[in-house]
């Protein structure tokens, strides 16, 4: 058993770094051009952001159109942090935020072993409780964080540029990954006692309200450096093609390996039938909320590998017509299969920005979101399961343990077998 | 919520503040408290201004009304967001500027009849661009009913969900093609002249066109009223429609029970298509008005208004058409007081954060029907 | 195996479940009245009365689903009035439900894996990391919940998706699935429902089996008099949400107040009890 499991495991770790290796070594020789690399990085991008969202519709059965307001809170998050970094040579985002992520996230955690043991508490009341210490904390973190900043910035400082930049920027990276998870957290807290259709509308008032607000970052959030309804630019443009295949690895490892837990089965049994789980002992609302968090922070790890891509953010691109293209993703690929959201999420920027702009006559990009709507409808008529359906590569299925010898005693001993069996033959 | 820990003996006080549910109290009376405070001080400061928010409020309500109503009775029969709801009412508002700015049919009584009388004639006129509308969107209603949700009525529901965005898309940029409706706004034509007057302590004046409107005086214009009076106009007939027609009985008991209703001889499919027709032509005459209200046209108008109308729609507590009613105005007056008193950029966020304490508050809605959870 | 069998308790009378004066409201809706009961360990009870008499409603307030309007439930000495439906599972009740709810796209044996998860033994960063605390109890708790399938003879169809198999062996996974939790006490609602004869007895043979196997309490709601007087020591009869006799099967059958509330004094009153809506 362990066996098969190791060749699977390396089956699928050498294709894809064979993969990896193939587009970096394409990368240098010039043969791929930066547009076509641009759309292999946003498509790893989206797979994260897509696999988030399969997490929380796939298998948890919550349907959610939030996932591109966490994936916008994690862009600007960590645009922030490294647009002060590379701009005004100052850590102060850094630290402010870091400090603000690790005291909410602290409370966050207190909190909820604490009022856990409440009987009958309210989602409200708690939400109340949480809302309050957050922004508590959240002050406490600007002040600690602005203490701090003074002497790291000199640290950071004296190491190379390189170097800096890329320790800025992957903890710029977890910090809005982190910023999301806690406040979807925050959100999904009342709003997941919602029934299927009112969460779904909920969570997509939540987009639209955070599209709302970053549209009005300088003057209602007072965050200058992103320019509200202009476009935030000059951030720094690191996300290469290493970083964005190494956090999706890390990503599908980390989903791969849930699932095939225990906590995975409770997450899918939530799904399958919220009665039964429930009187199976499965703490229904806990598993909601650990899947919403867990595939908001994706979608916040998402938002911030993209906001370095093009340097460039707009809350357009956070428009809630948007915010559909995750969940036509995850439809596309196959609800529930890993597999075809990674491919189709890859697939998805190809076909709509490279191919149809091949294919189409020039001034006819237009019609690019005419067809896809088209094959869209098209694919959900002849293929409503997704391309793939429920299928996974070896690596990412479930494995089925072989019986056990033991197990011919032990039927003997059971009185009820021979009756069953008499009435099933 | 809750951990996965054994429940432990709590403190008694703490036992009464969740009892009592303190905090939730706490939280909703701050929030009410704030918006309280604002109209409240906004009201008194200045009265006339306040009033005159209220009124551009039942102006956009009523328009929400329309478009919502298309969404509850679709949602009510085949529990369908209909995501292409809101771009029906962009092809009605795109329908009416075509008839009145290229084909000018809304002068079709002057041509017929010369002598007519022009305020008859401008009504008669604009009667018929409206039922153009209707007519056109209830017709694609029924063709997208067919073509794309029918053969998806028995797949699950996320698949009819996802058809309904692609079918929303495709009708957005199709409609941004150049040889359609291009990418582009345009000033809507209307098809008669606004008339706008003027309350205040010298009574009700009509204001010159070009005069500045004076100080302490409420405006509204025939605008205001032609939404009104169509409104509730179109309210009464559905209302008569649904409550004391043949069809009307049909559509409830389709929306009650599908199965059962077809082995009670109804043809569900039949009445589906009707409730998108009746639900699609609201919207037209909707789009119409609002673009009356808001004169510009543009491929992407559908979406926020729609998407509003929804959100009026699960906050009256969806399927209740009177729930859609009174949701749409709570909308209007949410929209426009926010915009007016609390932020001009927030207020497409703020419909969004009503919805989401309401539904907190009141799962169902305001008018909904509790559903009792099945074990 | 002796890990699914509790010591046995020297008191065989102890009170396991203790149910005083509930009451549920829907609206105006008296669905349960004044209801009480008392279960001892090792009792096999059985619920009866006429749809729509409020007997899944009792089911679902025990278990959680509805918070009593008025009343105590009593688990082993403890008050589980109001607590969340997981938490009593937690505790040792289990159910199964009228109509089969498995979860359905599963396969069997995670079916029953799902109900070992309160008892995972390792943490969701172990499960993350795979790393070898996850492999071990990984290993211990899929092996257990081979050994359970076999013993309800289900051990061939474990890698089977739960909505394939037939009626009859989807209501034994249902049960051997809310046993593998090791409950103190068994719901079961209407567990012959659906049922051919055949089927129906091996079911009565199965529950007389897991009674003795698991050391259960089992209270069971049922339709088919036959099952529930072959099987049932003690019956408590419920008609428009009270409790309107109890006794052993031989003193129910005999008791004129049953009958009438199964065959009605008049049809006016039959056609009424059709009419109103069963409460699951």
């Amino acid at each position: 058993m362990f066996k098969r499991i190791d060749r699977n495991s390396l089956l699928f770790f050498g294709v894809t770094i064979g993969f990896f290796v193939v587009v970096q070594v394409l990368i240098l020789v010039g043969v791929l051009t930066p547009f076509y690399e641009t759309l292999l990085r946003l498509g790893a991008v989206y797979a994260i952001v897509s696999l988030g969202l399969n997490m929380i519709y796939g298998f948890n059965g919550q349907f959610s159109l939030g996932q591109w307001g966490f994936y916008a809170i994690g862009a600007y998050t960590a645009a922030d942090i490294t647009f002060r970094w590379t701009n005004q040579a100052s850590t102060a985002g850094l630290t402010v935020l870091l400090f603000i992520v690790l005291l909410v996230g602290a409370a966050i955690l207190i909190l909820y072993k604490l009022l856990g043991r409440l009987r009958g508490l309210d989602a409200l009341s708690a939400f109340t409780v949480y809302l309050l210490a957050a922004f508590g904390l959240a002050v406490v973190g600007v002040k600690i964080g602005q203490v701090v900043a003074i002497p790291l910035n000199s640290v950071l400082a004296a190491l190379p540029a390189g170097i800096a930049t890329t320790i800025v920027y992957v903890l710029a990276v977890i910090i809005g990954a982190l910023i999301a998870a806690e406040v979807s957290f925050l959100f999904g807290l009342p709003v997941l006692t919602l029934g299927s259709d009112y969460f779904g509308i909920a969570t997509l008032g939540f987009t639209i309200i955070v599209k709302v607000l970053l549209d009005n970052s300088d003057t209602l959030l007072g965050f200058e450096e992103m320019k509200g309804a202009r476009g935030m630019i000059g951030i720094p443009k690191v996300t290469t093609w290493f970083w964005v295949f190494l956090f999706l690895m890390i990503v599908i490892v980390v989903v791969r390996n849930l699932l095939h837990s225990s906590y995975g089965r409770a997450i899918v049994s939530v799904r399958e039938d919220e009665i039964a789980a429930k009187a199976m002992g499965i703490d229904v609302g806990h598993y909601k909320t650990l899947t919403f968090v867990l595939g908001s922070f994706f979608a916040g790890l998402a938002g911030a590998l993209y906001a370095h891509i093009n340097g460039f953010l707009h809350p357009d691109m956070f428009n809630f017509i948007k915010s559909f293209d995750p969940m036509i993703i995850v439809v596309f690929g196959g609800l529930g299969s890993v597999t075809g959201t990674v491919f189709a999420a890859f697939v998805w920027p190809l076909v709509l920005e490279g191919l149809l702009r091949q294919i189409l006559p020039p001034g006819f990009e237009t019609w690019r979101y005419v067809v896809y709507p088209l094959l869209l409808l098209i694919m959900m008529l002849l293929k409503p399961n997704g391309l793939f359906g429920n299928f996974e590569v070896p690596y990412l299925r479930q494995v089925l343990p072989a019986l056990r010898k033991k197990i011919s005693t032990e039927r003997s001993q059971a009185p009820s077998a021979p009756a069953v069996k008499e009435v099933n033959g | 919520m809750n951990s996965t820990k054994a429940v432990s003996p709590t403190p008694s006080f703490i036992e009464m503040l969740v009892r009592r549910r303190v905090l939730r109290t706490f939280f909703l009376v701050f929030l009410v408290a704030v918006v309280v405070w604002r109209i409240g001080t906004a009201l008194w400061a200045n009265p006339t201004l306040f009033l005159q928010q209220v009124i551009d409020g039942l102006r956009l309500g009523f328009v929400y009304a329309l478009i919502a109503l298309g969404y509850t009775m679709v949602y009510g029969i085949v529990r369908l967001i209909n995501f292409a709801h809101g771009d029906v009412f962009m092809i009605g508002a795109f329908m009416s500027y075509l008839a009145i700015a290229r084909v000018q049919l809304h002068l079709w009584p002057t041509k017929v009849f010369p002598g007519i009388s022009p305020v008859l004639a401008s009504g008669i006129g604009s009667i018929t661009v409206i039922l153009l509308s209707m007519a056109v969107c209830a017709l694609a209603a029924i063709t997208i009913e067919r073509v794309a949700y029918k053969p998806l009525r028995s797949a699950p529901r996320i698949s009819a969900l996802i058809t309904a965005i692609g079918v929303s898309f495709f009708l957005e940029y199709f409609g941004a093609l150049d040889f359609v409706f291009t990418p582009n706004f345009i000033t809507y034509k209307r098809p008669f002249d606004v008339t706008t007057w003027v309350f205040g302590s010298g009574g009700v004046q009509a204001l010159v066109p070009g005069q500045a409107i004076p100080e302490n005086t409420v405006t509204f214009s025939n605008i205001s009223i032609i939404i009104v009076i169509a409104t509730i106009f179109l309210l009464v007939v559905l209302q008569y429609i649904v409550t004391q027609t043949k069809i009307g009985k049909a559509m409830r008991a389709t929306a009650y029970d599908q199965q059962t209703a077809r082995l009670m001889g109804i043809n569900v499919n039949g009445i589906i298509s009707v409730t998108f027709a009746i639900g699609a032509g609201l919207a037209g005459a909707a789009g119409m008005l609002y673009a009356i209200a808001f004169p510009q046209v543009t491929f992407l108008m559908g979406v926020l208004p729609g998407l509003k109308a929804f959100v009026a729609a699960v906050l009256g507590g969806i399927g209740s058409i009177p729930g859609a009613f009174v949701g749409a105005l709570i909308m209007g007056q949410a929209e426009v007081l926010s915009a007016a008193y609390i932020s001009t950029p927030m207020r497409d966020a703020i419909a969004f954060t009503i919805l989401i304490v309401v539904l907190l508050v009141r799962p169902t809605g305001i008018f909904g029907e509790a559903q009792r959870e099945k074990a | 195996m002796s890990d699914f069998t509790p010591a046995p308790s020297n008191n065989t009378h102890e009170e396991i479940l203790h149910i005083e004066e509930l009451t549920k409201l829907f609206g105006g809706l008296r669905a349960v009245n004044n209801f009480s009961l008392t279960l001892h360990r090792g009792d096999l009870n059985g619920l009866i009365g006429p749809n729509g008499a409020g007997k899944t409603t009792v089911f679902n307030m025990i278990t959680g689903v509805y918070t009593p309007t008025n009343g105590v439930i009593n688990f082993m000495g403890q008050n589980i009035t109001g607590l969340e439906p997981y938490q009593i599972n937690q505790m040792g009740i289990a159910r199964t439900f009228q109509n089969i709810r498995l979860f359905p796209k599963l396969t069997v044996l995670d079916n029953v894996r799902i109900a070992y998860h309160p008892h995972a033994g390792y943490g969701l960063m172990d499960g993350i990391l795979h790393n070898g605390r996850f492999q071990q109890k990984e290993t211990e708790l899929t092996e257990k919940a081979q050994d359970f399938l076999a013993v309800f003879n289900l051990q061939d169809r474990q890698g089977e998706i739960a909505s394939n198999l037939p009626y009859g062996e989807q209501r034994r996974l249902e049960i051997a699935r809310a046993l593998a939790a090791e409950p103190r006490l068994l719901l079961l609602d209407e567990p012959a429902a659906g049922m051919n004869p055949a089927e129906t007895v091996s079911l009565m043979e199965l529950i007389h089996f897991i009674r003795e196997r698991f050391n259960l309490t089992i209270l069971l709601i049922e339709h088919q008099m036959r099952v529930v007087m072959g099987i049932c020591e003690y019956i408590t009869v419920m008609d428009f949400g009270e409790v309107i006799a109890r006794g052993t099967p031989a003193e129910i059958q005999a008791n004129p107040r049953v009958v009438e509330a199964y065959l009605g004094p008049g049809s006016a009153a039959l056609s009424e009890k059709f009419s109103r809506k069963k409460a699951l």
